[in-house]
């Protein structure tokens, strides 16, 4: 007894074209590039896994993976809880709302490349508001363009600056949500601050949360913009992050084979540590 | 017991609550009966201590506790919506508070087990409120409730949320709930036959204000003003304007009938009369019964009784009556009325027969 109505694959074909053009499409190409070499002339010569296994040994991959790692594991832990602080003590109803709402917001509207413009002329030192001020007023040798630590600083403040908006905007969000009679029930238990926290807030602001942690987590693991704009990846090579790593390949050097090995390889580390993420964070749901 | 001394509230230059006294005792559940918006909810938070009042002082057993915070007031509340922490079990939610009270761990689960009992949570203790029914989840804020050591409960309109099946099976069991814990027991609704089924004590509230407190079935059957018999009505109570005149009342060209008991008394002028949908029927029962003809412009059928709404003059009344009547719209009916059922009303709203 054969009853299935076969036309339900027409209305997947849509969704099916659009993935296909706007993902599948673009990635095989550089499925392609990855498992061969060209010496231009539009010719092509087998490669078979040969450029994955180089990029997975080479030193510079591993180093500005593991950069890019830390970056990333910085990043979080800063802008995580510094977005729910900021969420929670940002007022719920009345006049100073809006206002603060478009404050959290500006950081998000500028552009990427003029948020990098921004922090270079403002932490160079001499000319720079902020260099100047560290220099020469609070005589702290600061120079980002010369001294891996005060690069790494700027980077990382630079990004703060720039998204935990982001976090605290998803976060609030998840918190104006919450029934006034959640917070009665809290208050009529004798519950503290702590607990309202623990066993109200932060339930109530995990769905969001976990949106903000991943969209986090990608954006940062992807970020080339800004960093590339302020320090260019230096001094030396110390903030070359993949991404800024990726770029050298297939456009400085133009090693096609070599970069679409990489950008597959980098793709399928964001991938799999969302997917971690995800799983983590919402374990708990299921029944 | 909950005493209340010209309480009020207000919110910028609204007031919410006009001066209210009120003394609510333990024993018996103290309905707060009126449409939304009459105050009820504002009412229970100015006594939960969850909104500061504009002036007045609020004592329980004999404690002021004007100036107390609500986590000292030793008080639950049971919302509309199902509250419960998220993610804490069902256990956990109704130990909450005794855990904040500082209790031995073999107390709490003597008490946990003890609402859990009562209210049919046995098998679910270990689940979270996201796995429960709706019926369940307000059941698990009723536990809370109960477990915890309060002087005073609120359940502000506890059923509102829950499907019609569930609300009858949950109003009959609450009363016992409460019964012999000496908490005293406040209720909000929206419901007059709700307020009737639950008995003890009705405040009927209407516009900030409470218009009479009582025992519930007194109310009911000799509201004070024209407001109380209007709250305490559904479908709402019929009135008209009445001219009486040596002990007659003549309904503006519809009817007109001899005063009897205390009205035969009423001196001459402009009263208002009013009776109830279920004491004017379609057919005559009685040799004491008055015509009333009108025209029938809306009728209602629900289970086995009926409902007309008629045009009489100026006024638009409804009869409800058990049983399937025939009527059909724009047809001339009569009803039939007992006027010894009829309330007066005076110029000002109070009863005066």
């Amino acid at each position: 007894m054969r009853t299935e109505n076969q036309k339900a694959w027409l209305f997947v074909i849509p969704v099916l074209a659009l993935v296909a053009f706007n993902a599948l499409v673009p990635m095989m190409t550089v499925v392609n590039y990855s498992v061969q070499e060209t010496f231009g002339n539009n010719q092509f010569f087998w490669e078979g896994l040969g450029w994955f296994e180089q990029i997975l040994r080479s030193d510079r991959f591993q180093a500005a993976l593991g950069r890019q790692f830390m970056f990333t594991a910085i990043i979080l832990a800063i802008e995580v809880p510094l977005g729910i602080i900021v969420a929670l003590s940002m007022p719920r109803k009345g006049f100073w709302v809006p206002v603060c709402l478009v404050l959290m917001a500006l950081p998000m509207l500028i552009p990427w490349n003029v948020v990098g413009s921004m922090w270079n002329i403002f932490t160079l030192p001499k000319i720079g508001l902020l260099g100047y001020f560290l220099n020469d007023v609070l005589g702290i040798n600061y120079d980002m363009t010369q001294q891996p630590i005060s690069a790494w600083i700027t980077v990382v403040v630079m990004d703060v600056w720039h998204w935990t908006s982001l976090v605290v905007l998803l976060c609030y969000a998840g918190l104006v949500s919450i029934p006034d009679a959640y917070y009665q029930a809290a208050k009529i238990d004798g519950a503290s601050a702590w607990s309202v926290f623990r066993y109200i807030q932060l339930p109530k602001m995990k769905a969001v949360l976990t949106i903000a942690v991943l969209l986090r987590f990608m954006d940062s693991f992807n970020i080339y913009t800004e960093p590339f704009v302020l320090t260019g990846g230096g001094p030396g090579n110390s903030t070359t992050l993949l991404s800024i790593d990726l770029v050298k390949i297939a456009l400085g050097q133009f090693d096609l084979g070599p970069a679409a090995a990489m950008s597959l390889i980098y793709f399928a580390i964001t991938l799999l540590v969302s997917w971690v993420f995800y799983v983590l964070m919402t374990k708990d749901d299921q029944p | 017991m909950i005493e209340l001394h010209d309480v009020t509230k207000r919110v910028g230059q609204v007031t919410h609550i006009k001066p209210t006294t009120l003394t609510l005792e333990p024993g018996q559940f103290n309905v707060l009966l009126g449409a939304t918006g009459s105050g009820k909810t504002s009412l229970i938070k100015l006594m939960a201590g969850l909104d500061p009042m504009a002036s007045g002082r609020i004592e329980m057993d004999g404690q002021d506790v004007t100036r107390l915070n609500t986590q000292k007031r030793r008080i639950s509340l049971v919302h509309q919506f199902f509250v419960n922490y998220p993610h804490m079990s069902v256990f956990e939610n109704i130990a909450s508070p005794l855990r904040v009270a500082g209790m031995t761990k073999s107390e709490i689960e003597g008490r946990v087990e003890e609402a859990a009992d009562l209210l049919q949570l046995r098998p679910m203790l270990n689940r979270r409120p996201s796995e429960l029914s709706g019926g369940q989840q307000q059941r698990t804020a009723l536990a809370r409730a109960i477990a915890k050591d309060s002087r005073a409960v609120f359940l502000d309109e506890p059923l509102a949320n829950l499907d019609y099946k569930l609300r009858e099976e949950l109003r009959e069991q609450l009363p016992d709930l409460f019964a012999g814990r000496g908490a005293v027991v406040v209720y909000a609704t929206s419901e007059p036959e709700e307020a009737l089924m639950l008995g003890g004590k009705t405040a009927l509230m209407d516009d900030g204000r409470v218009t009479q407190f009582g025992t519930t079935s007194e109310i009911y059957r000799n509201p004070e003003n024209l407001s109380a018999a209007r709250v305490f009505s559904d479908p709402p109570i019929n009135s008209a304007a009445v001219t009486i005149m040596r002990s007659e009342a003549e309904l503006a060209g519809a009817a007109k009938w001899a005063l009897t008991g205390a009205a035969a008394d009423l001196p001459d002028g402009l009263y208002t009369v009013a009776i109830r949908p279920h004491r004017v029927l379609p057919v005559r029962s009685g040799a004491a019964e008055i015509e009333l003809k009108g025209r029938v412009i809306v009728t209602e059928l629900s289970g086995s009784d009926s409902s007309a709404h008629f045009q009489m003059g100026a006024e638009a009344w409804v009869s409800l009556a058990s049983g399937v009547h025939p009527y059909r719209i724009g047809e001339d009916h009569v009803f039939y009325m007992d006027p010894g059922n009829c309330r007066y009303f005076g110029q000002d709203g109070r009863l005066v027969a």
